[in-house]
């Protein structure tokens, strides 16, 4: 059984308007690491959402461990992290990631465990007293995905998290994902922007061309595991970030083409 | 990687004398300088027998040390000092106008809870709760006092809910939008976690919406007061900072420093209120420094 199993997803906003996906079918496998990667407006944040039971997809069916997503979300079966930690200011490191568990009932020294291994998790140990506004955007992405596993999901969605971050600030907190993924053994779901990051991290990259939003292509992703900082540096690397460019490319003409035509008929 | 403020914590101590030691010099020096001015307009106005925008003798503007002394002195022969039955009027002012607060305060926020998680209701009641704020309190006063009087109500109380209607108002309107105020992610966050609208209230809503409420909470706190000073009038309460200004007014051509006491003491009372909102804000409201509205 799948983790995520997509049918036939489709998702029009507003009637007749922008078509954000169309027809997505994709089953994800437990302990994958799958990247959504393609141009703005390819439906990439919104098909995160969908799986999330953020956003109601106009036709088509999500299951999430084997259940609906909605109940999926009842359930907690997902963290999810967005490119912005959206902290609360007035809550100190240690009672935001306590948050989720604070709504999932969870007593006070169940709570209090589970936060000192989320810190350690994300190497913010000692940290707990401190405010948002006291943190480098870097550690306040730490505390978010702390936040973010902190009730021990299957599945972890991420949308864009480095995003906002520097390249240097991105390529040492990559590196610790795949260590919290290694760690937690959860299956991630992560849409990026960049072509490297999203090789660098994944099993699979799924690559989208937009309007309408569907899957171009799929690239596996074969490089050995456990990526290191030696991974950047392999042939295989380039060829992969090579074949993804390319599949975007091939996106763009796609989209290109398929607006010509609607220009023209 | 460090944090960005990692100070030490004797540092920090001493920083925050430092700066508490900067602002009550500060306090004291606008002060000097805001009583310097007062004198120094009355000198030049007086010398030069200037007219406009008003005349400047004894009446308009006595000298500051004037009506401060004034306070210290007996009001008739063998009687109390000014400053005691002034501080003893307000004292009972003050008492009408904190509980005038309190129910303002609460009645304020629960309709603001209410118009901010039931659309239809904002619409349909919001321009009657504005509409309401328009009528002039010199109207409404007598009407309530009469009313509740008729049912048995004590006159202070009567005072009371004149200076909760003053209080609500700015309440309400900054709940709402303080409640709205939740950033977009940080609903859809809530949603992930699967938490009902209460939940979201008391974890997200409320917090996000103590900033604006707090800003509101210093507006009422002299509102309540100007309440009920006004409330007492109609109600012919003598005890009250309004019947000390009723009394004394009617002296004014005679005896202005009498007037003049009684604004500072008011002021004064005023002040107290609002640094007490102050006060409960700045243990209440944990947010960055350059947050707090």
């Amino acid at each position: 059984m799948s983790v995520v199993e997509i049918t036939g997803v489709t998702k029009q906003f507003g009637r007749g308007g922008t078509t954000a996906l169309q027809g997505i079918d994709l089953a994800i496998e437990e302990r994958e690491f799958v990247s959504l990667i393609g141009p703005s407006g390819c439906g990439k944040s919104t098909l995160l959402r969908i799986i999330g039971d953020l956003v109601q997809p106009t036709s088509g069916s999500v299951t999430v461990n084997g259940k609906p997503a909605r109940q999926a979300r009842v359930d907690r079966d997902y963290g999810i992290v967005f490119q912005d930690p959206v902290l609360y200011d007035w809550r100190t490191v240690a009672k935001n990631i306590a948050l989720p568990l604070e709504l999932a009932r969870w007593d006070r020294r169940r709570r209090a465990e589970r936060v000192k291994a989320m810190l350690e998790l994300v190497e913010l140990q000692g940290f707990e007293g401190h405010h948002p506004w006291q943190l480098s955007g870097g550690m306040q992405q730490r505390v978010s995905i702390g936040r973010a596993l902190s009730f021990d999901p299957a599945l972890l969605l991420m949308d864009e998290p480095f995003g906002a971050l520097d390249e240097m600030t991105r390529e040492r907190l990559n590196m610790e994902l795949l260590r919290i993924w290694e760690a937690s053994g959860s299956t991630i779901v992560f849409v990026t922007h960049s072509i490297a990051e999203a090789v660098f991290l994944s099993t699979r990259v799924i690559v989208m061309s937009a309007r309408p939003g569907r899957i171009s292509d799929v690239v596996p992703i074969d490089l050995p595991q456990p990526r290191t900082g030696a991974t950047r540096e392999e042939p295989r690397f380039f060829e992969l970030v090579t074949r993804v460019r390319e599949a975007l490319h091939m996106g763009a003409d796609l989209e290109r083409a398929g607006a010509e035509a609607e220009a023209t008929a | 990687m460090t944090a960005i403020a990692a100070e030490r914590p004797r540092e920090r101590r001493t920083f925050r004398l430092r700066e508490a030691t900067w602002r009550v010099l500060l306090f004291l020096l606008v002060l000097a300088a805001l009583w310097g001015l007062w004198e120094g307009y009355r000198w030049l106005w007086m010398r030069e027998h200037w007219t406009w925008p008003f005349v400047v003798d004894d009446t308009s503007m006595p000298h500051i040390h004037d009506f401060l002394r004034a306070l210290f002195e007996v009001t008739r022969p063998g009687g109390p000092l000014l400053i005691s039955d002034l501080l003893k009027a307000a004292a009972f002012t003050a008492r009408e106008a904190a509980v005038g607060f309190a129910m303002g305060a609460v009645g304020g926020f629960a309709l603001g809870v209410l118009l901010a998680h039931f659309r239809v209701l904002q619409r349909g009641l919001l321009p009657y709760v504005v509409a309401s704020q328009t009528i002039p309190i010199l109207v409404i006063a007598p009407m309530v006092v009469v009313y509740l009087g008729s049912r048995g109500v004590p006159a202070w109380f009567s005072v009371s809910v004149i200076a909760a209607f003053l209080t609500f108002f700015p309440v309400t309107i900054n709940t709402i939008r303080g409640l709205q105020s939740a950033d977009r992610r940080a609903l859809e966050l809530m949603r992930s976690y699967a938490a009902g609208r209460w939940r979201v209230l008391w974890k997200l809503r409320f917090p996000a919406a103590l900033p604006y409420i707090f800003a509101a909470l210093k507006v009422s706190a002299t509102a309540s007061i100007v309440g009920a000073v006004i409330g007492e009038l109609p109600s012919s309460i003598q005890d009250g900072l309004g019947g000390q200004i009723l009394n004394y007014s009617q002296y004014y051509t005679i005896q202005p420093r009498g007037l003049w006491a009684t604004n500072v003491i008011a002021a004064l009372l005023g002040i107290a209120f609002f640094l007490v909102v102050l006060l409960a804000e700045k243990l209440v409201v944990r947010r960055a420094p350059e947050n707090v509205a």
